[in-house]
């Protein structure tokens, strides 16, 4: 049974249940939010969607309001658009409207509300909150001024990463959102993965932004700048250019590279291949071995992170490799320097990550093992975007590219690395094989694919039947970690990725980063590997050729001295 | 049982006790037992006597004479003169006597005959640290009664039938909430008391917890019974800390004698009550911020629907009463819906408590019908406007209600006609102003508080109560002009639309009061005067406003 509702004059039939906002999605008409975010509960903070419900004395929030049969709603009546007004006014009046300055602007709903209702400007005295700004860490940067109150930062940090740093505090016209007494990111638990940055409308948190260092790079005859990309990025940098979300832009990004000056354009997923090969020896050395079980991934940093701060006496599960990023860096001012004859100490590395907690984990002390910063700087996909348009480059005509050899030859088991489930179906695919000495007959193991919070599967491997578990988004995480730390878990192997979606759900991805987004994101990533005619990490020539070359063989000497890590306790 | 042949009652009531009734009591008990009157005459604390501004007070019986003011030097006068001699000591006297020299009973009082004691019937006649007193005025004979003989259905068609609307401010049926908690689907109902009052110059829940709170143990445990919820809440603002001991006690008293837990009065129905003492800010007096803030969170409104009566406490169906309602439901359960209905007016029957307070001679605690005038109360029962002043303005209903002028003396006070004249009954408070005040002013500090109490959650009310009170500083200032009248009249309109909770929308109630009162001293104001000359003109409205 429907519910029929009629909405500014129109009647249609919705699920019972829905919301007046849902109804009017249905209806394909507009309301404005702000508060409102598709993954998040209802808040009806903003009261931006107010709605005229008839027989109602007051103005409902079309975000919470619930239909019911008969139900006649107008959405735009004098009375809503006045309210509205008034409302985006008084939000403006302590608004710093510095837009020009802003790396939200053009993304940023804020901005865009002023515009679809037509306020320029505010007939209240301007109040604006001077707050302390936050720069304490190396990722991402709070700027309270800009906040609005909606929220929904302290539902990710709180409900998706399971974290809870953020915080409503105050009262009134001092109302703030903030960390439990007011202290700098960089000394509480936050494990810098953006997913606070992702959920807001506007730009009070942001990356901190590093193009300048990469402009210098570049400029600077005396360094060979390298560029190395994550898989996530090709499925969607375009949606910085007008793009849908999940196009395919590899070629584009590759040439684009190349056009903004970098001396060779690499792959991150040539080391994601490699990590297979390593973690997958690891693996099957703690099976064999006795090793601490279950063996839990290591290439998300914003996960090794939260591990380090929640569980300190649990450090021993995490996969000894570093991850794909820094076994890049390390090899590049080693293995590659020395292949191309050139001075390690003039490479100089860029990586394009999805991932805001990738500039921590490129800082951390731990990541100099070429005796230089392996990697030196970090970019969000946000960031690059920033620097093509910056150089004039024009998206629309630019053409496909190549990625240089060697670090640029990949596989479809590294494509995946950037959805959740990836790193376990790459390392799967290959395992099987390396053990059983048979050929898989489907590389595809559906079961460890898509946006369910945690997956699991129990997989033939010779005469073992290997349990893996698979989770993204640190709430999820925590499930899988407590059973790990009460010793109740009934997996060999976990797959966590910090951010819902996994690298192509980051806190560096363009903006939005939403579920709808992801699941978009996610099926072109897929799609990259079917088109691969290698789809196997340990089919990858580079890499066997590194290993024939250079390391030797998987947890060898030069691996463990350049590909392997140690992690940190920090309570 | 032992015979005394006269009882002291003092009030022990906040008050009084802030004047220093502990003093006087004891001063009392000490000098009776000098003259060895301890055998013949009892001292008893009591509840809320309604005459706060004079005391502390106490009243001796059986003639039923109030004292007040009283300082521990006059209670020696007190008991040497007429408890020991039987002369009254008239000077400390708050009533007048006959020709004959005779009291008059103090229900003849100008302050108490218009009264009509419901809700306070026993505040001031028992002492509530005893459940005994409680029940031999009559007490636990309701609960006794629906137990026995009524089914829940028919307790919450006796309470639909009698009228009763919440006291809390909304004016909501209670009949009708409950109804709807009884039929909502759920594991594990609750009733909660709400005793926050936050709201500034209202006392009367505090009063009651006080003076008679297994009233409220009895209400709250009718009130389970009719939704049938085994468990209830009674959620008491922290600063109470005498109610809070004294509803404890009562608690533990009334388990005590099977009057809750387990099977109560060898029923098959089964309720407990606890205390919980609230967080201090004033929107947690708001239903679903008070659920927030029993849950542990920050007291922040819930967006509605759902009501608490589908989703409450932990998600289940819950009602939340104010003090006051549940303190009717006893004696309309014993006296029947018709008895109630015979007071007050057809759309709100049942008496009012209000708290007086501001220009006026008797402040304090009064209860009457609803239905009576304004006029009536001030002038009657208050005692008028002290200081020869004249009546410039009431606010009915707390900091949010309306601002009414002397034109309105004679509207009935009911729900329904104070709403059509833009004002409310809401918590039972009524500030009296004299007419050395500005309204403008007044209504500017009635927005600064609400500046403060904003929960924070919602834009218009965040936003708009400090812009709000921006604009009126500037009127204040003289430097208003007609397009920021517009301006509040657009920003109150938003706010009283939009905003989340009903400390939202009700906050500009009033300024939009005084706009339309009281329009030509604002209208002085926009042309660079103030009539009641308090708002010192000319000063940069930034600076004015904060
Ligand atoms: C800001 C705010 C404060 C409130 N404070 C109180 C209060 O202190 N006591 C109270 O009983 N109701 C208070 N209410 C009303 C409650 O939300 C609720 O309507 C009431 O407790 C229901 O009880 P009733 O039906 O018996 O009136 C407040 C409402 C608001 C919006
Ligand atoms: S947050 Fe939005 S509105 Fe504010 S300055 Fe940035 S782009 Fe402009
Ligand atoms: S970066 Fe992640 S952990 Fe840190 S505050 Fe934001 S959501 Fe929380
Ligand atoms: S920081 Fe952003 S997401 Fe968080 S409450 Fe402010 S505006 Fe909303
Ligand atoms: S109206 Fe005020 S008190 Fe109520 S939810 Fe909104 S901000 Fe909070
Ligand atoms: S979007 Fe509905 S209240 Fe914010
Ligand atoms: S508190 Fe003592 S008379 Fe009111």
């Amino acid at each position: 049974m429907l519910t029929n509702v009629t909405i500014n004059g129109r009647t249609i039939a919705v699920r019972p249940g829905s919301t007046i906002l849902s109804a009017c999605r249905q209806a394909d008409i507009k309301v404005p939010t702000l508060c409102h975010h598709p993954d998040q509960a209802v808040k009806a903070a903003c009261r931006i969607c107010v709605v005229e419900v008839a027989g109602q004395r007051l103005l409902q929030p079309a975000c919470s309001y619930p239909v019911s049969e008969g139900m006649v709603v107008n959405t735009a009546t004098p009375a809503v658009r006045e309210a509205r007004r008034t409302m985006l006014e008084l939000l403006l009046s302590n608004h710093p409207a510095d837009c020009l300055q802003c790396p939200r602007s053009f993304a940023c709903e804020l901005q865009q509300l002023a515009s679809e209702l037509n306020v320029r400007e505010t007939p209240f005295e301007s109040r604006l909150r001077q707050l302390k700004q936050d720069q304490s860490t190396v990722s991402l940067q709070r700027i309270p001024d800009k906040c609005v109150n909606c929220r929904r930062c302290v539902h990710a940090c709180l409900t998706t990463q399971g974290i809870g740093l953020l915080y409503t505090a105050g009262r009134g016209r001092d109302t703030v959102v903030q960390t439990s007494g007011n202290v700098p990111l960089h000394d509480v638990a936050c494990v810098l993965c953006g997913q606070c940055l992702q959920a807001c409308p506007v730009g009070a948190i942001t990356e901190v932004d590093e193009t300048e260092k990469v402009w210098d790079a570049l400029s600077d005859p005396a360094k060979h700048v390298v560029v190395q990309v994550a898989p996530a990025i090709r499925v969607a940098l375009g949606e910085e250019f007008g793009g849908e979300a999940g196009s395919v832009v590899t070629g584009k990004l590759v040439s684009a590279l190349r056009l903004l000056g970098f001396d060779r354009v690499f792959d991150t997923d040539f080391t994601a291949d490699l990590t297979i090969i390593e973690e997958g020896h690891e693996f099957l050395h703690r099976l064999s071995h006795g090793g601490t079980l279950p063996m839990i991934t290591s290439c998300s940093p914003g996960w090794v992170k939260f591990t380090e701060h929640n569980y300190p006496e649990e450090l021993a599960h995490l996969s000894s490799c570093k991850s794909p990023q820094q076994m890049f860096g390390a090899l590049a001012k080693t293995y590659y320097a020395e292949q191309s004859g050139i001075e390690a100490s003039s490479v100089f590395v860029v990586s394009v990550m999805p991932c805001t907690a990738k500039k921590f984990e490129a800082a951390r002390p731990e990541m100099t093992s070429s005796g230089y910063r392996d990697v030196d700087v970090v970019l969000s996909t946000r960031e690059l975007a920033r620097m093509l348009k910056q150089a004039g480059i024009d998206w629309a005509g630019v053409s496909d590219g190549e990625f240089d050899a060697p670090l640029g030859i990949s596989t479809g088991a590294a494509a995946i690395f950037g959805a959740t489930g990836g790193v376990m179906e790459a390392a799967l695919r290959t395992v099987y094989e390396v053990v059983s000495g048979k050929e898989l007959g489907s590389l595809d193991f559906h079961a460890v694919r898509g946006m369910a919070g945690v997956k699991e599967a129990a997989i033939q491997i010779g005469d073992l039947v290997v349990n893996v578990g698979v989770a993204h988004g640190l709430a999820n995480a925590r499930q899988l970690m407590e059973q790990v730390a009460n010793g109740t878990s009934p997996y060999h192997f976990i797959e966590i990725m910090c951010c819902p979606g996994g690298c192509i759900g980051g806190g560096g991805q363009p903006i939005p980063t939403t579920n709808a987004v992801r699941e978009q994101r996610i099926r072109a990533i897929y799609s990259v590997d079917e088109a691969m005619t290698l789809r196997k990490s340990h089919q990858n020539p580079a890499v066997a050729k590194l290993y024939a070359d250079f390391l030797k063989r998987p947890l060898g000497h030069k691996s463990h001295t350049l590909l392997h890590t140690e992690y940190v306790k920090r309570g | 049982m032992k015979y005394y042949r006269a009882h002291v009652l003092i009030c022990s009531g906040s008050n009084c006790a802030i004047k220093g009734c502990r003093s006087v009591k004891q001063a009392c008990e000490q000098e009776i037992i000098r003259h060895g009157l301890q055998g013949e005459v009892q001292v008893v604390d009591t509840g809320c006597l309604g005459l706060c501004d004079q005391g502390p007070a106490l009243v001796v019986y059986p003639e039923g004479v109030m004292y007040g003011r009283l300082t521990p030097s006059d209670v020696l006068e007190i008991v040497s003169e007429h408890l020991l001699k039987g002369r009254l000591v008239h000077r400390l006297m708050q009533q007048p006597t006959g020709p004959a020299g005779e009291v008059s009973p103090l229900s003849m009082t100008p302050f108490f005959q218009k009264q009509k004691r419901v809700v306070l019937k026993n505040c001031g006649l028992i002492d509530p640290e005893r459940i005994e007193d409680y029940v031999r005025a009559g007490g636990y004979t309701a609960l006794a009664t629906a137990l026995d003989v009524m089914t829940p259905e028919s307790v919450i068609a006796e309470i639909t039938q009698s009228g009763l609307r919440g006291r809390g401010g909304a004016g909501f049926p209670t009949g009708r909430k409950w109804e709807y908690t009884r039929v909502a689907a759920g594991q594990q109902k609750y009733v909660i008391c709400n005793a926050d009052e936050g709201e500034p110059g209202t006392f009367k829940d505090r009063l009651i917890l006080e003076g008679d709170p297994h009233l409220i143990v009895e209400g709250m445990a009718l009130a389970g019974y009719a939704i049938g919820a085994t468990r209830g809440i009674v959620y008491i603002r922290g600063e109470y800390e005498l109610s809070i001991h004294r509803m404890e006690q009562a608690i533990r008293q009334a388990r005590e004698n099977g009057l809750l837990g387990e099977g109560i009065l060898s029923s098959a129905f089964s309720f407990d009550l606890e205390v919980c003492a609230g967080a201090g800010a004033y929107v947690c007096g708001e239903e679903t911020a008070l659920i927030e803030s029993i849950e542990g969170n920050r007291g922040e409104p819930r967006f509605k629907p759902p009501y608490p009566v589908e989703k409450g406490l932990w998600g289940q169906p819950t009602s939340v009463n104010n003090v006051e309602t549940l303190a009717n439901v006893p004696s309309i359960i014993e006296q029947g819906a018709l008895w109630y209905r015979s007071l007050g007016t057809p759309s709100s029957p049942g008496t009012k408590v209000f708290t007086l307070t501001g220009n006026i001679v008797n402040s304090g605690l009064i209860e009457v019908p609803m239905g009576i005038t304004l006029r009536e109360v001030i002038y009657e029962i208050g005692g008028g406007i002290p200081e020869g002043k004249q009546f410039k303005m009431a606010q009915t209903g707390g900091t949010s209600g309306g601002c009414l002028a002397a034109a309105h003396l004679d509207i009935p006070m009911d729900y329904d006609s104070l709403q059509s004249h833009g004002s409310s009954l809401g918590s039972g408070a009524l500030l009296i102003m004299d007419d050395t005040h500005c309204i403008v002013d007044l209504t500017r500090c009635f927005l600064k508080f609400f500046v403060h109490e904003s929960c924070g959650q919602c834009t218009p009310c965040r936003e708009g109560a400090p812009a709000l009170y921006h604009l009126l500083g500037k009127v204040s200032a003289g430097a208003g002009g007609h397009a920021d009248i517009q301006l509040i009249n657009r920003l109150s309109r938003t706010m009283q639309s939009s905003s989340l909770c009903a400390l939202g929308q009700t906050a500009p109630v009033p300024v939009l009061s005084a706009l339309q009162h009281f329009w030509p001293e604002i209208e002085a104001h926009l042309n660079g005067r103030c009539p009641a000359n308090k708002c010192v003109m000319g000063k940069a409205a930034g600076k004015i406003a904060n």
